[in-house]
């Protein structure tokens, strides 16, 4: 299971003041370590404030610092110190109050149905919540339900995984179910592409495939 | 030490059906790819010499498959298995095989470099998995030892 924030409490109050929020929101969508000048620049805001900013969402554990050299400078003696980078951090922040344990719940079930070698249920039930609960929208919808997709030629990428916590304690469970409920989700609302596994560290082990003809995966 | 895993399966339809076809199929693509992956040591394979599917390690049971294979670390294992395309046949698992009547059905334990298990210590290691439970001997990928 993944690490937790220690305070989640604190963590997702720090996001409560808007430019540290959309500072967040910024790193987050990056995808990659970012500088604090990139940050200042997109928000608008002096380097000195948008450095608080991050900084603040470092100690509370919402991201993670790197040092590295930026490569329009040459290495070697006169290049200056590495920049401090930022990234969004491993962890996970839930809070449910009062205190709900869902994700305790869900590791319960997907044991049972993995012992039970339920699998080929689990991902019928997937498809089927895809296929009624798609929109037209396909970015919107992907959006919503925590995917942050981004294209990449013709396929579209997906950077989070909304079950990442249990996909790592039953990959082929549920990275299945993911895999059902993109598929459900193109089907229902006719998306021209076609969900594809294809696992890579770091992001969703699902791609959606354009131009692909919608057939199959129905059983 | 090196890291020794098996598993085995019971066929859900007969393995030369059309049930099982994208299975079969897929077999040397995915064989050569665990073949060329980082920390790949070695995997039992039948007279064939391509894959096990021939092999049946209980004598009674002729529809109880066998995979068997020796990694340098379970991270190397962990990454083949569940960060390539072999994936997407974990996925779809259930369509060819089920574990009924199986007690166990994967296994990881630890073996000195250069040893090659042979099938009757890999059943040794699940029979002490079902009578143990993950220990040191005998464990499983959700509890590492």
């Amino acid at each position: 299971m993944d690490r937790m924030s220690e305070d989640p409490i604190a963590a997702v109050g720090a996001l409560g003041d808007p430019t540290r929020r959309k500072a967040y929101e910024l790193v987050a969508a990056a995808g990659q370590a970012v500088s604090r000048d990139q940050i200042a620049q997109a928000l608008g805001v002096g380097r000195t404030l948008a450095a608080f900013h991050l900084d603040k969402l470092v100690q509370t554990g919402l991201l993670e610092v790197s040092y590295a050299r930026l490569g329009d400078r040459p290495a070697g003696p006169g290049a200056g110190r590495p920049a401090k980078l930022y990234r969004r951090a491993e962890s996970q922040v839930a809070v449910s109050l009062p205190p709900r344990s869902y994700v305790e719940a869900a590791a319960l079930l997907a044991e049972a149905v993995e012992r039970s070698g339920g699998d080929l249920t689990l991902h019928k039930v997937a498809r089927e919540k895809g296929r009624a609960q798609s929109g037209a929208d396909m970015w919107e919808v992907l959006r919503q339900w925590g995917y942050e997709p981004y294209p990449r030629g013709d396929t579209i990428c997906l950077r989070n995984c909304p079950f990442h916590a249990l996909a790592q304690e039953f990959p082929p469970l549920i990275c299945g179910m993911n895999h059902a409920l993109l598929t459900g989700l193109a089907q229902g609302a006719g998306w021209p592409v076609r969900a594809r596994m294809s696992p890579e560290k770091g992001q969703c082990c699902v791609v959606l495939e354009g131009d692909a003809v919608l057939e199959g995966d129905t059983e | 030490m090196n890291l020794a895993q098996l598993n085995i399966a019971r066929l859900r339809f007969p393995l030369d059906g059309p049930e099982l076809k994208d299975f079969v199929d897929g077999l040397p693509e995915i064989n050569a790819l665990g073949d060329a992956s980082p920390g790949f040591v070695w995997r039992l394979t039948d007279d064939s010499g391509a894959d096990a599917t021939a092999l049946r390690p209980f004598e009674d049971r002729d529809d109880i498959l066998i995979n068997m294979s020796v990694w340098e670390s379970l991270e190397s294992l962990r990454d083949f298995i569940y960060q390539t395309k072999h994936l997407e046949y974990m996925r779809r698992r259930r369509e060819w095989f089920d574990h009924a009547g199986l007690e166990a059905y994967a296994v990881l334990w630890r073996v000195p470099e250069g040893h090659i298990p042979t099938v009757a210590e890999g059943k040794e290691r699940l029979e002490h998995l079902i009578k143990h439970g993950p220990t040191p001997e005998a464990f499983t990928f959700r509890d590492p030892r």
